[in-house]
């Protein structure tokens, strides 16, 4: 089976306080931590046991720039056999269905049988995974908990609905999945993977390299575009105790009985 | 200015709560506007949600079809396509179904989409501009959408004034037959159920819910302590049932349970609306977060910058002591 992942290079939200910068316009991104989406991980790990049972190639690809080459190498160091960088100044300020028409380039210069991509990114939006489904006329399926591969004209799947309700679909090859966290434990990169795959070669494509018009993608062609950051008023907040810890757990200890949460 | 039609999302006979919620976001795009609600499904069960949509809004639009029974997206779009006008706005709920159907449906409507709003700003001839969050809510942003040739907009339920019940008397138009061809490429087979586990979470009416912030896997020891010394029970966001470091069962959230303490001690967890969609009941939240910036604290009544692994031992003490 050939699988294509889809990740994306984002500030990891466990490692990083955000801050807006001194405009107030965007967040202060000088010493954001970033890796990969947490989501993505998921996504290529799936597609590496999927190839581990069933035989093929995993491709890991993004957008973006020089930088989000780190995070498709740090995917091959996982076991992904090859990495494609899709970046070109032309690019830039894409909205999501940009981003799913670069992808859709690729994807048309492959023979993938499977497309994955992570359930959500760094904007919470969802969208590229059912957006290149949509254009590439593939079926598509979101929050995927579970797979079963069973011979090439169709899979089975699972989706995570509320309530951790698991809704079960069988979906014709190929097909685009958007992974939901959970559905595997995604293996631990060490340095030494790292340095293993530091020389392999991974491909850049431009517009041009994916028979793209610029002006189809990026900014100009943006319907949706973010307008600034802000710090939303959201009333009084939490009541914010300080103090020596002692006095402070003494606080909570009345309040929780206050509350009728201790006896 | 577009048309705005709202989905409404279904089980059993009765809408989701979000139905009631869109009125409020379609005025805030357009105060003008007549909102037609689209209910689409089969038999008996959809046509006690038309009727009582008929309460909500001057106009609904039903669909009845068989392949329709179970909301599979790849249908529902087939049958919206077919049915609404190209230039419509459509309002979906940003939650399991509308991720699945939203990003798709914008495609083949060749409309914007725009997901997860949280408010509405203003709506400028073609420009809509819309409230969103990103980073797992640790920041807000404002979204301009060019809404000219239609949009499909996710709306993230509890965000919008519910609608008061008015008898709006509401006209139901049947666009069963415009459904066109339902046959897709992904059908619906089951729905398996959660499994219950040995714990139940939604009966405590003290919780020690711990997040990421608990680190190791070692530490969860911490935090039962912690729970045993005070009578409570210890629950827990996603990222702890991810890495199965506790059973799904514990799961407080949207994709997990729903809890109605008295009380709620949140232990490092950054406070997204997928977990905070699971604490309902208005219970008094304790929020215990090492940054002073973690949306949590928007949300709690009380708060306390700590380190979590530093503080839950000596609470432990205290109550214990
Ligand atoms: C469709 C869907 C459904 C979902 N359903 C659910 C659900 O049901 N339940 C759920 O919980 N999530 C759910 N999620 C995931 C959700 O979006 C968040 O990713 C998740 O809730 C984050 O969990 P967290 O707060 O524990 O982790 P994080 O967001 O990583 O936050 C960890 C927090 O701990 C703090 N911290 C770190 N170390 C310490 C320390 N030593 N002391 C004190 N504080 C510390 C950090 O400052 C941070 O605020 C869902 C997501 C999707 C897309
Ligand atoms: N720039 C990008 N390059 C490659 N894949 C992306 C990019 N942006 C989003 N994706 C994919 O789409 C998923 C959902 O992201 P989003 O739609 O932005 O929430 C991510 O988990 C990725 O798999």
């Amino acid at each position: 089976m050939e699988i294509l992942v889809c990740v994306k290079r984002v500030p990891d939200t466990a490692e990083n306080e955000f801050e807006l910068n001194s405009a107030g316009n965007d967040l202060d991104r000088d010493d954001l931590v970033y890796s990969v989406n947490e989501w993505d991980n998921y996504a290529v790990e799936e597609a590496i046991q999927i190839v581990d049972n069933v035989g093929g190639n995993v491709t890991v690809v993004t957008v973006g720039d020089d930088e989000s080459e780190e995070v498709l190498r740090r995917e091959m160091a996982m076991g992904a056999n090859n990495g494609i960088l899709l970046s070109d100044d032309a690019f830039e300020g894409a909205d999501g269905k940009g981003i799913a028409t670069i992808l859709k380039a690729e994807v048309e210069k492959g023979n993938y049988d499977l497309i994955l991509t992570g359930a959500q990114a760094d904007e919470g939006a969802g969208q590229v995974g059912g957006m290149l489904a949509a254009m590439l006329d593939y079926p598509y399926a979101s929050l995927v908990n579970k797979v079963e591969v069973d011979g090439d004209a169709a899979i089975k799947v699972g989706r995570e609905i509320e309530g951790g309700n698991q809704e079960m679909n069988e979906l014709d090859l190929p097909c685009v999945l958007s992974i939901q966290t959970g559905i595997n434990e995604p293996r631990y990169v060490g340095i030494r993977g790292i340095r293993k795959v530091a020389k392999l070669e991974i491909p850049v494509k431009g517009a041009s390299d994916l028979g793209l018009d610029a002006a189809t993608v990026g900014d100009a062609a943006a319907k949706v575009k973010r307008v600034d950051y802000f710090v939303p008023d959201m009333g009084d907040g939490a009541e914010m105790l300080d103090g020596s810890t002692d006095e402070i757990i003494a606080q909570l200890i009345e309040r929780i009985k206050s509350k009728g949460g201790l006896a | 200015m577009a048309e705005i039609f709202a989905y409404i999302p279904h089980s059993a006979g009765v809408a989701e709560d979000i139905a009631m919620e869109y009125p409020d976001a379609a005025k805030k795009i357009d105060a003008a506007a007549a909102v037609t609600a689209v209910v689409t499904g089969s038999g008996a069960d959809l046509d006690k949600v038309v009727e009582a949509m008929t309460g909500v809004y001057s106009s609904v639009i039903k669909i009845d079809n068989e392949a329709l029974a179970y909301p599979n997206a790849e249908v529902v779009r087939k049958a919206l396509v077919s049915v609404l006008p190209a230039d419509a706005i459509v309002l979906l709920p940003h939650n399991t179904f509308g991720m699945d159907l939203g990003p798709g449906l914008s495609i083949k409507m060749d409309a914007s989409f725009v997901a997860d709003v949280v408010d509405i700003d203003s709506c400028d001839g073609t420009t809509l501009k819309v409230v969103r969050q990103e980073l797992g809510g640790a920041v807000s942003t404002h979204v301009s959408c060019d809404v000219a040739a239609g949009a499909v907009v996710t709306v993230r339920g509890g965000s919008f004034v519910p609608a008061e019940d008015a008898a709006a008397g509401g006209a139901v138009v049947d666009k069963s037959a415009d459904a066109g061809d339902l046959a897709c490429k992904r059908r619906f087979l089951e729905v398996v159920e959660a499994e219950v586990g040995d714990v139940d979470i939604t009966k405590s009416d003290l919780l020690v819910s711990i997040g990421r912030g608990i680190e190791e896997e070692d530490n969860i020891e911490v935090a039962q302590e912690l729970a045993e010394a005070m009578g409570a029970v210890v629950s827990c966001s996603r990222p702890i049932v991810d890495a199965k470091w506790l059973e799904k069962s514990r799961q407080v959230g949207t994709s997990g349970q729903t809890v109605k303490p008295k009380v709620y001690l949140a232990m490092g967890i950054s406070g997204s609306f997928q977990h905070m969609g699971g604490v309902k009941g208005n219970p008094y939240i304790i929020a215990i977060n090492k940054n002073p910036k973690a949306p949590i604290f928007q949300v709690a009544d009380v708060g306390v910058v700590a380190d979590i692994l530093e503080f839950m031992p000596e609470f432990t003490e205290a109550v214990s002591g």
